[in-house]
């Protein structure tokens, strides 16, 4: 028989729930995890990994296509569709795995079922339908996270409109694919599905591609992007999806013309609403604003005891951002007093295309709405030793740095490995660092990593390789 | 040969600061990290360190002066064995001049102000750096001061010592967020440096307008006792300073008055009765206190050592109790408001003062304080100036009492007004009329209509 009473109880098991669960667990509180899927959430299972997982495998297959760049002669390459699919299976299974060791090694009981409030300090666990128990904490997070935004006209059907879920596991590659959204979602898409051979059209209603990224970087990307032989349309929306045997027509509209594509497959990527249905929200004072919950600084809802993060407390939605907020969250409830609350100018945000997108920190646009005076550096790919070597010479790290404080206000980078890099930049405003610790401190030759040190520089008027 | 102690640049801006204090005679011994004396600026004061051994041979810039130029020597320390008959062949000059126009006697005009740099083989010693200013009262000289490169910067550029600052950072390393906090709460050193550091307190020759014990002082004068270690945030750092400050250098003193509230609340039942909108005794009380204002200006006044400053607004800064301090929202022109809108400012501004949401123009500045304690059943107390206002109204509960009407015994609801005066701005007389006034408007409510 297992305890029904717990000092924390999380609801939903992604990156957000088991964080919070382990970091609970740290500081001794008895606490379990309710999880009507999987362990590790959308994040492992149908997001962040398996999708990583199958965009190594077009970055691989981009690579046999330039063999001879680096000396080598191949013939007949070819891919299995179903395999290249097995594999990022397999990654997410092992990680899903993974946190089920974690949770037992942090001895966090495991309930698998719906968890739905049920009275002050209580959780009922369903599964299928029927009760399967009645919990009691003091404190409860909800950690329901979000799913795919649709919108009327373009509702999924699974097989032919899909949504993140269906564009990760794909019976074969398409002919032409039609990608309507272009954030980070849409682009890791359309990105994956270029690199393998497919036809892909880009449709974005905003004026640039992935657009909460700095203007320039928005504009260097989707110059990548058509180099690559991708079709980019801003500025437009997708009006109508029509559906025969095999493929689909779209209506799109740019301003008053209209015009019609028609394409395989189409992904939908057009946001994410929060998971706040079924919960049992209802009888408690939880706010639920624009299908997210509401919480303060400190995760807490308005209802005491009941605690909202990640996905599901909105924006950025980003697993990273999840974990940190389940860790604030639980520190809070322990009192701790060397909690802070989240800034979410500090939270990176990484876009896994070809070439990958990183940034954290304001926006050049930004800075300067925020009434800022502002230093701006950069510095190319082109100009890079390790780059050049590595036959990755796309690519562009820009700074953004207050004028009169020096502090470095944000941070972007296109191009390769940046995802790897922009830990560096987050470090450094973590630390409140500004322009003259960066500069002092020594970045390794030869490395990426000095494009990161000459954007410092040129911010300054002190490039010294460009 | 004397060494020569330097006057400091305790920011790259500055050109010339005061002499604040000499903490060693001439003849007393000097090792290095010994604090020989603080300098001032308008922005700052820091305590400047030996970095030689030796004796303090003679002091050439006296305690007090002002306008000392950065770079002139201010003191000369004796070597080891050093006769101090060296002294008199080193003719460094005080270099008081206030302006540059006046260069002292004997000076070789047009040398540049950095003295002696080549004169190395002459009868001056080459002049050692003055030591790096260092640390104030929140840390012992010479301590590490864990602050962000940032906040270092913006301290800098506030003219803030962060050696004065508490940190919210992690091992309560100062942040960027203190520095905001600091400034924002009136920490900003134009207006506070002089507060801290009044010119009155000099003949004392207080080492520190804030004489604080260290916390292992603190523990040992307790006899050691089990304790709990709660950390000092920035807002408590500030309530700390300032109202030391206030206690230390505003003469308070207290007039209270009875005022009988029946009307007030016949009157407050009624607006409840007739409007949706809820009016609480301390609305009525911000809007009599801001009225008496108006009736009586010269209460409405601030200090400072060049004029009394008496003020065109009416703006009441209202204590609001939050769980780790308090913070005074303001009611701006709260006398040419109606009771509805003071309502309704107050109960936004209290609930976002707790949800730390108020904007800096909200809580920063006002004209007078009030503190209102009635909601925990106080019957009166003396609250303490809040600086630079000129008075704080304490406000007690309201409850019934037996009075003396006509000669006989009744109940009435009293509650009692404390006010607590700086008495270089306002005088006994003036604020007893002004508490006069103010029960006036308290005991007719419809008076407030006028």
């Amino acid at each position: 028989m297992p305890e029904t009473s717990f000092d924390l109880i999380v609801v939903g098991g992604g990156p957000g729930g088991y964080v919070a669960a382990i970091r609970a667990a740290q500081l001794g509180m008895k606490t379990a995890v309710v999880e009507r899927e999987q362990l590790g959430g959308i994040c492992l299972n149908w997001g962040c990994i398996p999708t990583k997982a199958l965009l190594r495998t077009s970055e691989i297959n981009h690579l046999l296509h330039h063999l001879d760049q680096y000396g080598f002669t191949a013939k007949d390459v070819s891919f299995d569709m179903k395999k290249i699919v097995e594999r990022s299976r397999k990654v997410a299974k092992q990680l899903s795995d993974g946190v089920k060791f974690l949770m037992r090694k942090n001895k966090i009981e495991v309930f698998d079922g719906h968890g739905k409030l049920a009275g002050k300090g209580k959780l009922a666990v369903t599964k299928d339908g029927k009760a399967a128990a009645e919990l009691a904490a003091k404190h409860i997070i909800l950690a329901t996270g979000a799913r795919a935004r649709s919108l009327p006209g373009l509702e999924p059907d699974g097989k032919l409109i899909w949504t993140y879920k269906e564009a990760m596991v794909p019976d074969r590659l398409p002919k032409s694919l039609l990608v309507v959204g272009s954030g980070a979602i849409g682009i890791e898409f359309a990105s994956f599905y270029r690199n393998l051979g497919s036809e892909v059209t880009v449709v974005e209603v905003l004026d640039r591609v992935l657009p909460i990224e700095d203007e320039e970087i928005s504009a260097f990307a989707r110059k990548s992007f058509e180099k690559q032989g991708m079709k980019i349309h801003t500025s437009t929306q997708v009006k109508e999806l029509k559906k025969s045997a095999n493929s689909v027509t779209a209506t799109l509209a740019a301003g008053d013309k209209t015009s019609t594509i028609a394409a395989e497959r189409v992904v939908l990527a057009v946001g994410i609403v929060g998971n706040v249905e079924g919960l049992g929200l209802e009888g408690t004072k939880v706010r639920v604003e624009k299908t997210h919950i509401v919480a303060d600084e400190w995760l807490a809802t308005d209802e005491p005891g009941i605690y909202a993060i990640g996905d599901v407390v909105g924006p950025p939605w980003l697993a990273h951002k999840a974990m940190h907020e389940g860790v604030i969250c639980v520190e809070r409830i322990a009192g701790l007093n060397t909690a802070h609350p989240l800034d979410v100018t500090n939270v990176p945000g990484c876009t896994y295309c070809m070439p990958q997108v990183a940034s954290v920190g304001l926006t050049e646009k930004q800075a300067k709405a925020q009434g800022h005076e502002v230093r701006i550096g950069r510095f190319p790919y082109i100009a890079n030793g390790k780059a050049i070597a590595l036959g990755e010479t796309e690519g562009l790290v820009k700074t953004v740095f207050d004028a009169k404080t020096g502090a470095l206000l944000g941070a972007h980078m296109i191009g390769a490995e940046v995802t790897e890099l922009i830990q560096g930049y987050a470090i450094a405003r973590t630390l409140e660092s500004t322009e003259q610790e960066l500069i002092e401190t020594i970045f390794p030759h030869p490395t990426l990593s000095e494009m990161m040190h000459e954007a410092v520089l040129d911010a300054y008027g002190r490039a010294v390789h460009i | 040969m004397p060494i020569q102690v330097l006057m400091p640049a305790l920011s790259p801006t500055m050109t010339e600061g005061n002499l604040a204090k000499w903490h060693k005679k001439e003849g007393d011994a000097v090792k290095a990290g010994d604090v020989l004396a603080e300098i001032e600026t308008d922005k700052a004061t820091m305590e400047i360190e030996a970095v030689d051994e030796g004796t303090l041979g003679r002091i050439i810039v006296p305690e007090g002066t002002q306008g000392v130029k950065v770079n002139a020597p201010i003191a000369l320390i004796l070597g080891e064995d050093e006769d101090p008959k060296a002294l008199e062949q080193v003719k460094a000059k005080p270099a008081l001049a206030p302006t540059a126009t006046t260069p002292s006697p004997g000076e070789p005009s047009g040398r540049p102000s950095p003295p002696a740099k080549r004169e190395g083989e002459g009868a001056v010693a080459p002049p050692k750096p003055a030591p790096a200013p260092r640390a104030g009262n929140g840390h012992a000289a010479g301590e590490r001061i864990f602050i962000s490169p940032l906040a270092r910067r913006l301290a800098h550029q506030a003219g803030l010592d962060p050696a004065r600052l508490g940190g919210s950072g992690p091992h309560g390393r100062i942040v960027k967020a203190d520095i905001e906090a600091a400034v924002a709460s009136g920490g900003a050193p134009r207006a506070a440096a002089p507060a801290a550091r009044p010119p009155a307190a000099a003949p004392l020759g207080a080492p520190s307008a804030l004489p604080s014990y260290r916390k292992e002082q603190v523990i040992a004068l307790a006899g050691n006792p089990p304790y709990t270690e709660v950390p000092i945030n920035a807002m408590r750092r500030v309530i700390a300073r300032r109202l030391t400050e206030s206690k230390q250098t505003v003469p308070h003193f207290y007039l209270t008055v009875d005022c009988d509230i029946d009307k007030l609340l016949e009157a407050r039942a009624a607006i409840a009765a007739a409007a949706e909108v809820k009016v609480s005794v301390n609305d009525f009380v911000i809007k009599a206190a801001a009225l008496a204002l108006r009736k009586v200006p010269e209460a409405n006044a601030s200090w400072s050592e060049d004029a009394i400053l008496r003020w065109n607004a009416v703006d009441i800064a209202v204590a609001v109790a939050l769980d780790d301090g308090l913070i005074t929202p303001i009611v701006k022109n709260a006398d040419q408001k109606g009771l509805a809108q003071i309502a309704a400012e107050m109960k936004d501004l209290s609930a976002r003062a707790r949800t730390g949401k108020l904007k800096l123009t909200e809580f920063q500045g006002g004209t007078f304080s009030i503190s209102n304690m009635g909601m925990f059943g106080v019957k009166e107390f003396a609250a303490v100036i809040n600086p630079p206002h000129g008075c704080i109204l304490a406000v007690g509960v309201g409850e019934q009492r037996p009075v003396v009407k006509n000669g006989a015994l009744a109940v009435a609801s009293v509650m009692s007004c404390t006010l607590a005066c700086d008495h270089r701005v306002v005088d006994g007389a003036v604020g007893a009329r002004y508490m006069q006034v103010f029960k006036k408007l308290i005991e007719a409510p419809a008076t407030m209509l006028l």
